[in-house]
């Protein structure tokens, strides 16, 4: 029990300082550039239409203590440490006067709901059809699934969800293309809303999907084809015990492991893709969020949508991390 | 090095159509230096042309010939991956180095740092960045802010070989004859790494191009170098699919897709060659 009590304390420990460094990130890049920010952020965002003189005014006082520039340099940056504590980043700009926390709070969900749905098919679907090409070597069409794993997985998110994107709004538009649900529907628990919403966000994790199987499937399947030649292996074969079950329960499992350490890496990667993924189909996430936050030169909007993507991309790297002792009884010993 | 080359050749698919790939793309990217309109001028030629015998690629809404546009922006755009590249394999290098070859509170602090800049989202940060930037955000400021974020992976990577270095009987000699830890690290264990080296700088080239072209494609770089997301950024902003100029998009993604796909099979094959037991099993040798 002792191994897991110092897994979980590292585990913490690497999460704290994962934070601390993105924040501090954050508050380096907004601070220390030559560029009045106060004056940029106003000068973007009164572009578009008639702003009063006053309301201007006013803007730039709630800028200048949003982004701490009052005091000494240890004052400010305490301010903007407890301003990103209390999740605290001021109205937007864009949306005078919602708060930015809410604004997130609306598109948190949508986000979520695209990125754990999309992560766990992706990730159960290359891992089962990686395994199986590496144990079945000889199997055509896990051999062809590997041609085109490798043909698709180098190509970046954007790219992948514009073809889409391009295939299903213009050559064959059979599917949504924009938005997280149609227009003209009330938001509740109504079948029409469900499908809506369903039919909506299949492109977004389609291209999703597509990108990111390539990966574990190439992984999976080099693990699997390394394990089998153990010796391990090899006796259980000769033993008579039937290829399912080897597979199954002597192969996969064990390349698991470094698959889901893998997974606790990428999620970065994974969530980058997810709000380009947004943006260009239009789905309500934080990634359309941020985009148009920067458009709308709104300060406080994309340092909050920043450091909550931070923040939300390390508590599932946490929460992957808790997960795997589980999986690896190894680490309790230790 | 010729010997190798061959091998891969000879014993390689994916090496084969890699460099096939890679090839017609770098071909592109020399065109450039011929082309006959100044890359960054508009209104040189009649607009939305389609492809023709006179213009191979048609013309854009902005009056772009755009087999001449694309040829300066892959070269531009496969210039600013090896940049990131370069600089980001110099941080990997010596971190990951350092990092195996030391051990201890070293090694335990620089892969703490190591792990928090895998995990990180990046994107948004390069957002942050340009947010704030703005117009001063150039080309080579971008190259080297993506560097700086993106040279842990591969640290860990090398961090890896270089703790097996460490215990070979060579390093040991070295040690005692009195080289010092630059020595040792620079001429003693560099030369085995560089393999590897090789392999992840096609996969950083990937990495970052990806991230420049979404980037760009946001509008969120300097849009007046021209690289393919920033074609495809104006065409987007002329909603080039929508007025049916489809040349303008599906020829600048059709190269990088070769690009991304061609130094993706190249880095795949290198890893293969890297690896006695895939590559024994490649030439038709080995258990299975």
């Amino acid at each position: 029990m002792s191994g897991y009590l110092a897994y979980l304390a590292k585990r913490l420990g690497q999460f704290v300082l994962v934070v601390f460094i993105g924040v501090n990130l954050a508050y380096v890049v907004t601070h220390a550039t030559p560029i009045d920010p106060v004056e940029q952020s106003i000068s973007a965002a009164t572009s578009f239409g008639n702003t009063a003189p006053e309301a201007i005014e006013q803007m730039r006082q709630s800028l200048k203590e949003l982004y701490g520039l009052g005091g000494s340099w240890s004052q400010q940056y305490l301010t903007f440490w407890s301003r990103i504590l209390r999740a605290d980043f001021g109205p937007s700009l864009s949306a005078f006067p919602t708060p930015v926390s809410a604004l997130i709070g609306r598109a948190l969900p949508w986000t979520m709901g695209l990125l754990i749905v999309s992560t766990v098919v992706t990730w159960a679907l290359g891992n089962l059809l990686g395994g199986l090409a590496g144990y079945y070597q000889r199997n055509r069409a896990l051999k062809l699934m590997g041609v085109v794993a490798m043909g698709l997985h180098p190509i970046p998110y954007y790219i992948v969800a514009l073809v889409l994107l391009i295939v299903f709004g213009f050559v064959w538009p059979v599917l949504p293309i924009n938005g997280g649900s149609a227009m003209n529907l009330p938001q509740g628990w109504t079948w029409a809303y469900a499908s809506s919403v369903l039919l909506h966000s299949i492109l977004p994790a389609l291209s999703l999907i597509l990108i990111g199987v390539g990966s574990w499937f190439l992984g999976m399947r080099s693990l699997v084809s390394n394990i089998v030649t153990e010796d391990y292996v090899q006796f259980a074969e000769l033993g008579g015990v039937n290829r399912e079950r080897i597979l199954g329960s002597y192969v996969m499992r064990n390349a698991l492991g470094p698959q889901v350490t893998g997974l606790a890496m990428s999620l970065g990667g994974i969530f980058n893709g997810a709000i380009i993924t947004e943006k260009v189909f239009g789905y309500p996430g934080v990634g359309t969020l941020l985009v148009d936050a920067v458009y709308a030169g709104d300060y406080g909007l994309v340092l909050g949508v920043t450091t909550i993507s931070i923040l939300g991309v390390s508590i599932g790297v946490l929460a992957i991390d808790l997960l795997y002792p589980l999986l690896d009884p190894r680490v309790q010993v230790r | 090095m010729l010997a190798i080359l061959r091998d891969l050749l000879k014993y390689n698919l994916e090496f084969r159509i890699g460099i096939i790939l890679v090839g017609i793309v770098i071909g592109l990217a020399g065109l450039s230096f011929f082309s006959p309109y100044p890359p960054t001028d508009v209104y040189v030629v009649a607009p939305d042309v389609p492809p023709s015998a006179e213009y191979w690629f048609g013309t854009t809404s902005r009056g772009q010939d755009v087999f001449w546009q694309l040829t300066v922006a892959i070269r531009n755009t496969l210039l600013f991956g090896l940049t990131v590249a370069v600089i980001s394999r110099v941080l990997s290098l010596v971190i990951g180095l350092l990092s195996g070859y030391k051990g201890g509170w070293i090694d335990r602090a620089l892969m703490a740092v190591n792990d928090t800049f895998i995990v990180i989202p990046l994107f948004p940060l390069l957002v942050l960045f340009y947010f704030v930037l703005r117009d001063s955000m150039s080309w080579l400021l971008l190259a080297v802010i993506m560097a700086a974020l993106g040279w842990a992976y591969d640290a860990r990577l090398i961090r890896s070989v270089a703790m097996s270095l460490k215990t070979r009987e060579f390093t040991q000699t070295a040690v005692f004859s009195g080289m010092t830890t630059r020595e040792i690290l620079a001429r003693e264990h560099l030369p085995y790494v560089m393999p590897i080296v090789f392999s992840t700088t096609m996969n950083n080239m990937n990495w970052s191009i990806g991230l420049e072209v979404t980037l760009s494609v946001l509008g969120f770089t300097d849009i007046n170098t021209p690289t393919i997301g920033g074609m495809i950024y104006w065409a987007n902003q002329h909603t080039a699919m929508v007025a049916g100029v489809w040349w303008w998009i599906a020829f600048p993604v059709a190269v990088v897709i070769m690009a991304f796909v061609g130094l993706f099979l190249l880095a795949v094959s290198m890893n293969e060659y890297i690896d006695p037991r895939s590559r024994l099993s490649r030439m038709g040798g080995g258990a299975r």
